[in-house]
């Protein structure tokens, strides 16, 4: 018990190491923060321009999201992360993991709204129409509110796991979590460093995990 | 443009990466021939023991599927390779992937499946079992085919995220398909080779999405 605890808990590096742990957990939450933000937006708005059927507009759109829906976000990171150096542009690492992370959120994003958008029946669309509501003025007072309440559940386990491979970073050298306490660890030598890292990981994510399974009960998606 | 195409798409790098991607292709296939039907099997488990009829059972595993659901997948291949030695538990790369993957993918899939049995009528089990069926025959041959159609798509892309996922074996210096690319990559300076890898899981996985999206509409519908 006493060996677990020293080579797991050892209070010491606790103490030396949990000002780079926290710094690696504001890093973390501005990532992923901005991911959100921005894949979310980018998501509803592919989502809203699908809907106006433009036919090679859409399949651009369809295009964009089966690619990165079929692409390991690492693969993605890596592309980008070494390649666009060498044609003269370079972003720096967080920058490639923000932009990244928000195209393939955005991906999931577009395919869960407009599965939303798709779910609304015909007649909603009809009645507004008819009684003098313009497409875009029914798309976002009719058809999106409740498109987006469905969608609740599936875009907030969606945005969770996509949120997390903000643990990719480390791979490139983003100063997040994980790349805090695998320094450190490599330091230390020493197990400690990453059990807190693994720790700040769960304190973060639990909540929205939870958040997650609540939601699902709460509106459920019904299928059928 | 030509530069683009130079850093990109340079064919000639590519042809003389393939052999070594097509070598990281085989473990790549390999890896998830282990992983996917571990993932299967325990999710299943899981499953099963978060719908128990003993409270502390079902709380405990609920607890845990969410822990795991919680921790960063990378987060935990890494706690596995690199922080167990320390306790003298010293794993190979793909041994740290099986375990790692394990609870990682089984906490998903036994989410899915949940959701699939609860989604078939309890009236299903009783009268299952009021014909004379055990509680295993009526799970194995009445509640469990229909749960997994009903969660089918779910299952599916379940599954295609697990085979993206076994990219992050390239951290632990697995030579999967990204580990062989980026090798490719650091020697030649070039990204092509990883442009190569991405193509292959386009390859392997386009088609798997296009599926998806044709099963849910018609779940939908």
């Amino acid at each position: 018990m006493n060996a677990f605890l020293e080579t797991f808990f050892k209070p010491n590096l606790i103490a030396q190491y949990l000002p780079s742990i926290l710094k690696g957990v504001v890093t973390t939450i501005e990532i992923a923060l901005a991911v959100v933000i921005t894949g979310l937006a980018l998501g509803l708005a592919l989502a809203v321009i699908r809907a106006f059927q433009v036919k090679p507009l859409n399949a651009l759109i369809v295009v964009f999201v089966d690619m990165f829906r079929a692409l390991p976000p690492l693969v993605i990171v890596l592309i980008v992360y070494f390649g666009l150096p060498n044609v003269g542009v370079s972003i720096p690492s967080f920058a490639v993991l923000w932009l990244v992370l928000s195209l393939v959120l955005a991906a999931f994003a577009e395919e869960i709204f407009w599965a939303g958008i798709l779910s609304v029946p015909k007649g909603q669309w009809e009645a507004a129409r008819s009684t003098g509501f313009g497409f875009l003025a029914t798309l976002t007072n009719i058809v999106l509110p409740q498109a987006v309440r469905l969608t609740v559940p599936p875009i907030t386990n969606r945005t969770v796991a996509i949120t997390k491979n903000t643990a990719l970073g480390t791979v490139i050298g983003v100063p997040e979590i994980l790349n805090q306490a695998t320094t450190a660890q490599s330091f230390s030598g020493n197990a400690t460093p990453l059990m807190m890292g693994a720790l700040a990981y769960i304190i973060l994510f639990i909540p929205v995990v939870a958040l997650g399974r609540f939601l699902e009960t709460r509106f459920a998606w019904r299928r059928n | 443009m030509d530069a683009l195409i130079q850093q990109f798409f340079n064919l000639d790098i590519m042809s003389r990466a393939l052999p070594l991607v097509l070598q990281g292709l085989q473990q790549t296939v390999l890896l998830c021939l282990i992983v996917i039907p571990l993932g299967l099997i325990g999710g299943l488990i899981f499953a099963l023991a978060s719908l128990s009829g003993s409270r502390t059972v079902r709380w405990g595993m609920i607890v845990a599927i969410d822990f795991f659901r919680a921790v960063p997948p990378l987060v935990l291949l890494i706690f596995v390779y690199s922080g167990l030695p320390f306790a003298g538990i010293r794993l190979s790369p793909l041994t740290a992937v099986a375990v790692a993957f394990f609870l990682n993918t089984s906490s998903y899939y036994g989410e899915i499946y949940r959701a699939g049995i609860e989604s078939v009528g309890r009236g299903q089990w009783d009268a299952a079992r009021s014909t004379g069926l055990s509680a295993f025959a009526t799970l194995t041959h009445v509640v469990l085919p229909q749960a997994v159609r009903n969660v089918l798509p779910d299952l599916v892309s379940n599954t295609v995220e697990v085979v993206k996922l076994t990219s992050i074996a390239s951290v632990v210096a697995l030579p999967e398909l990204l580990y062989s690319a980026d090798m490719a990559r650091s020697v030649t300076f070039n990204a092509s080779p990883i442009v190569l890898a991405a193509a292959i899981y386009l390859c392997m996985l386009w088609p798997v999405v296009r599926l998806i999206s044709r099963l849910e509409r018609r779940m939908a519908s």
